[in-house]
C-alpha cells in the first residue's frame, strides 16, 4: 500500500515534475517569427536600424519558474543587413565586424532574474567580434500558447546596449554614436 | 595633329583617350585605396566615394568610346623591329588590360548597385542598378574589385616599363608615338 503509492507518487512527481520543468523551445527559424535587430544614432540626429538576418538558436522556458529559463543564440555576423549595401559591406569590414575573422557570435544565458510580472533580466555571454563580454538583457514576455497548426509557441523581446569599443569595433562613429542597441524579439516553437 | 590614326601616328584622338585613361586607373586606385581608410568626420568620408564612382563610370564610358574608335580608326601596327616574343606579348597584355578594366568597373558597379541603387554621376545622369540582391553580391564583388586593381595596376606598370625599356633601350618610337610623333 505505502509502496504502491510511494510508486504512484514518485511516479506522478516524475510525469508533473516533467510538466512543470523548464519546457525547450527552438527559435521559429523556419517561419522567422525571430529577429535580431539593432539600432544606432547617427550623428545624434537620427537612429539606424540594421539586422541579422542569419541566426538560430533555443530557450527553455516555465511561465512559473522564470528564474530557471535559458537561452542560446548563434548568429552569422555576415548577415548584417542595414538596407545599403555599400554600408553592410564596410559594416562586415573589419572596420566593424570583421566577419572574415569572427564568422559568428553567440549569446549563453548564465543566469535569469525575474524584475516584475513578465519581465526580467537575463544576463549571459555575449561574443561578438572575438570578444567575449557578459550582458545584462533587460526582457519581457510577450505571450505563449497554442497556435493555429497544433503547435505550442512563446515569445520575448529583449534589448541590451553594448559599446562598440568594448567589443573591440575599431571605427569611431562620433560622440552620439558610441553604443548600439540590440533588440531581439524572437518566437519559440515548444520541443 | 589628325584626329585618326594612320598607318605611322596615333591620332589625338586615342593619344587623349590613352592618356586619360592613364590618369584616370590610377586617380581611381589612389583614390580607392585612400578613401576607405577616411575618418567618419571627413570632409570627403562622402565626396570621395562620389568621385570614385563618378569617375569609374565616365572612365568606363571612355573604354567603350576606346573600343569603338579602335575599330572606326585602327591603331598603327606593331614596328616592325619588333620581335614575334615581343608582339605577342604586347597584344596579350594590352588584351589583358583592356579586359581586366572592364572587369574592374563591372566589378565596382556591382557593388554600388548591389541594394538596387543607382550610382549617381555628378548629379548629371544616373545608372541604374540591373544586376542587384545576389546573396554576397556586394562582398563578393568588391573582393574581385580590391584584387583586380591591384592587378590592373600591376599590369599598367609593367606595360609602362616596357615603354620606357623601347624608348631608352632599344630607342625605338613605341613610347614617342603614343605621344604624336610621326614614325617610319
Amino acid at each position: 500500500m505505502l509502496k504502491k503509492s510511494l510508486l504512484a507518487l514518485s511516479l506522478g512527481s516524475l510525469l508533473f515534475g516533467a510538466q512543470a520543468m523548464a519546457a525547450d523551445y527552438k527559435i521559429d527559424k523556419e517561419g522567422q517569427h525571430a529577429f535580431v535587430n539593432f539600432k544606432i544614432s547617427h550623428l545624434g540626429y537620427s537612429w539606424l536600424y540594421g539586422t541579422f538576418k542569419d541566426f538560430d538558436g533555443s530557450f527553455s522556458f516555465d511561465a512559473a519558474k522564470p528564474e530557471a529559463s535559458k537561452v542560446q543564440v548563434e548568429l552569422k555576423t555576415a548577415s548584417v543587413d542595414s538596407n545599403h549595401a555599400e554600408r553592410d559591406k564596410h559594416l562586415r569590414s573589419a572596420d566593424f565586424l570583421n566577419v572574415a575573422k569572427h564568422p559568428t557570435a553567440t549569446f549563453a544565458s548564465t543566469g535569469v532574474k525575474s524584475t516584475g510580472a513578465g519581465t526580467a533580466d537575463i544576463t549571459g555571454n555575449l561574443t561578438l567580434n572575438g570578444v567575449t563580454k557578459p550582458v545584462v538583457i533587460a526582457a519581457k514576455f510577450v505571450g505563449e500558447g497554442d497556435d493555429p497548426w497544433g503547435g505550442y509557441r512563446a515569445g520575448f523581446e529583449g534589448s541590451t546596449k553594448l559599446k562598440l569599443k568594448d567589443f573591440d569595433i575599431q571605427k569611431d562613429l562620433g560622440p552620439a554614436s558610441q553604443e548600439v542597441e540590440l533588440i531581439i524579439s524572437v518566437e519559440g516553437v515548444r520541443q | 595633329m589628325q584626329w585618326r590614326n594612320s598607318a605611322r601616328r596615333y591620332g589625338l584622338v586615342s593619344i587623349l583617350l590613352h592618356w586619360g585613361v592613364a590618369l584616370a586607373v590610377f586617380g581611381l586606385f589612389g583614390l580607392g585605396l585612400w578613401m576607405v581608410g577616411l575618418d567618419y568626420y571627413s570632409n570627403w568620408y562622402r565626396r570621395a566615394p562620389e568621385l570614385h564612382k563618378g569617375i569609374g563610370i565616365l572612365l568606363l564610358l571612355a573604354m567603350l568610346l576606346r573600343l569603338l574608335w579602335r575599330l572606326a580608326s585602327p591603331p598603327p601596327p606593331a614596328l616592325a623591329s619588333y620581335s614575334p616574343a615581343t608582339r605577342r606579348g604586347a597584344a596579350l597584355v594590352h588584351a589583358l588590360l583592356y579586359l581586366g578594366l572592364f572587369a574592374l568597373m563591372l566589378s565596382g558597379y556591382l557593388i554600388s548597385t548591389a541594394d538596387g541603387r543607382a550610382i549617381e554621376v555628378f548629379g548629371w545622369f544616373a545608372v541604374p542598378a540591373t544586376l542587384s540582391g545576389v546573396d554576397g553580391q556586394e562582398d563578393l564583388a568588391g573582393v574581385v574589385h580590391r584584387w583586380l586593381a591591384w592587378g590592373m595596376v600591376g599590369l599598367a606598370a609593367l606595360h609602362a616599363l616596357a615603354a620606357l625599356k623601347h624608348h631608352f633601350i632599344d630607342r625605338d618610337a613605341t613610347l614617342s608615338r603614343m605621344l604624336g610623333r610621326e614614325h617610319d
